[in-house]
């Protein structure tokens, strides 16, 4: 098969005025603990929606005792309404594998490995064409750029379609040849992760960044953003607006804001962060998307006043009975639960008592799931019930 | 006595023990190469990458069940998958469903009698600016219309092997 990249519309990508190997050039002029205290000074945070910090990752992995370290690029990247790593993937694939060049030297690793999702296979020939090339030019294998000992190589792993691989440490179960079910943390990957030994595994978008931080330095990375949320952010628009494509934003742009760029004014409400995300109606617009008001990976799904709010939690909770990976009861049994309450809001004949338990069964969701699937799956049905309650309750019941 | 047909087998799966190695890390790449293959992993296939990777036989069915380009039904000789999340609902999924539906006879989760095509849902495919969208094996196609659901089908039915193959 022939290699497929399939881009988006939208605005103007920094990256692609990223100049390629800069990034590594710089690093490579530096020690170790100074990289990882690039990395910590410029505030990156991970970009695939947890947004924990990356040179802290680095540096618990980096601490770690151990020959033998992996870097992990997250390429599983299944999120609903979530595509920008898909178009850095098929654009900029070389940023995210200069930035795991760096990350593997900042902690010591010999061996980085893209987890590519099942969906994405079509990307596989690109990204195995530009591994290829960057070890023809020398800035992968051994001696990387003439670095006397740093010896780091690149290979691509396939998923096999489970949007909880997403989740760290249920990738490297299936990295290990199992079900794909995540960990009890601690240990942290980056202490014990693939086959035990320290991992860090990062988002496609993170290790781009990472690049262009090294490319462009620290003190210009932050002058995006916020204090809190510092650099730029991917974010993919799609649904009811009149431009849906990949859009760069510092963080702290409001919701409104990016509505008006898209072309999307007229919403009802938008859907950021997924399906595991929260619902936002239009009365709250003012807000920013960033880290300390609403933070996310960058899904922004649009919703148009002529849609049914249940539908959308409807098609959010179908995804997630059928994504739950089983292991852990609240999950498992509570988002049918509230499936089932959701199809009897849309018939008018949900039982209050019912309504009530299944709302406190959310708030248990959230605090009694193992892994960030359960614990974020009653988001938006319960931000729909909070935001959209006249629209739900005053349904008729159907003969 | 060992059939013919499970000589052969072993021969492939030995193969590809060789090629990925004995651990446990091969298990999923060993069930994807045999999968794009043959389009199904029966159980005599998952006894015998079992033993050959020394691993329980149900830790191999246990596996295979839980990913969903892996599970172990017969799939045609073409897998199309239509997105079912929010902004391909969104774009017109359901009249993109109901065109495949009609085309194939089949529904959701089923194989053409012929063999020649599966029909599944796809949990977010990653193609929401430009829904509809679907994957034909391991191709995306992107705003998709019931007239283009029915060409594709058209197009699955008149090739044998896979697009990708």
């Amino acid at each position: 098969m022939s290699a497929q990249t399939i881009d988006s519309q939208g605005n103007a990508l920094t990256y692609a005025t990223i100049e390629r190997d800069a990034g590594l050039r710089a690093a490579l002029d530096m020690t170790r603990p100074d990289i990882i205290d690039a990395v910590s000074q410029s505030g990156l945070k991970g970009r695939g929606g947890a947004g924990f910090p990356t040179g802290m990752k680095w540096n618990f992995c980096a601490a770690e005792k151990g020959d033998l370290k992996y870097i992990i690029c997250n390429a599983d990247e299944g999120e609903p309404g979530t595509f920008k790593d898909r178009v850095i993937l098929s654009r900029f694939a070389d940023l995210v594998l200069e930035g795991m060049t760096i990350g593997g030297r900042a902690i010591g690793a010999t061996l980085g490995i893209v987890y590519l999702r099942a969906e994405y296979t079509y990307l596989r020939p690109h990204l195995n064409e530009v591994i290829k090339e960057r070890r023809k030019r020398g800035v992968l294998g051994t001696s990387i750029m003439g670095v006397e000992g740093f010896d780091f190589d690149i290979i691509v792993a396939m998923g096999a379609g489970a949007y909880v691989c997403g989740e760290e440490t249920a990738l490297i179960e299936s990295l290990e040849g199992f079900r794909g079910e995540p960990r009890n943390r601690p240990p942290f990957p980056a202490v014990a992760g693939l086959l035990n030994n320290p991992t860090v595994v990062n988002n496609v978008e993170t290790l781009a960044s990472v690049a262009a931080i090294f490319a462009k330095g620290v003190d210009w990375f932050k002058a995006f953003g916020t204090d809190k949320s510092t650099g730029y952010k991917l974010f993919s628009v799609s649904g009811d607006c009149e431009k849906p494509g990949v859009y760069e934003f510092p963080w702290g742009i409001t919701v409104a804001a990016l509505l008006e760029e898209v072309g999307g004014e007229g919403a009802k409400a938008v859907q950021i962060g997924g399906a595991s995300g929260v619902c936002v109606p239009a009365r709250e617009f003012a807000r920013r998307l960033a880290f300390e008001d609403i933070p996310t990976g960058g899904s922004v799904m649009v919703i148009g006043p002529q849609r049914d709010m249940l539908d959308v939690a409807e098609n959010f909770l179908e995804f997630f009975v059928e994504e739950s990976c089983g292991q852990c009861t609240p999950c498992r049994l509570g988002n049918p639960q509230m499936l089932k309450a959701v199809k009897l809001l849309k018939e008018g004949a949900c039982p209050p008592k019912f309504l009530a338990d299944v709302k406190a069964l959310g708030q248990t969701m959230m605090v009694a799931s193992k892994c960030g699937l359960g614990q974020t799956s009653p988001s938006a049905f319960l931000s729909i019930l909070e935001h959209f309650g006249d629209e739900i309750h005053d349904r008729a019941p159907s003969a | 006595m060992v059939a013919p047909q499970t000589e052969e087998l072993r021969v492939e799966i030995a193969g590809l023990v060789d090629k990925l190695g004995p651990g446990r890390s091969s298990l999923i790449p060993i069930l994807q190469d045999i999968k794009h293959r043959h389009r199904e992993l029966d159980s005599e296939t998952m006894q015998v990458v079992a033993e050959m990777l020394d691993i329980h036989p149900v830790e191999v069915y246990s596996v295979a069940s839980f990913y969903a380009f892996l599970h172990g039904a017969p799939q045609g000789a073409h897998v199309i998958r239509l997105c079912g999340t929010l902004s391909c609902d969104f774009a017109g999924k359901d009249a993109v469903a109901d065109a495949l539906c009609d085309e194939l006879g089949i529904g959701f989760g089923e194989t053409t009698a012929d063999g020649q095509v599966t029909l599944e849902w796809a949990s977010c495919i990653g193609m929401c600016d430009q829904g509809p969208a679907l994957l034909v094996d391991d191709e995306v196609r992107t705003r998709v219309t019931p007239d283009d659901a029915r060409a594709i089908v058209a197009a699955c039915r008149a090739d044998e092997g896979r697009a990708d193959a």
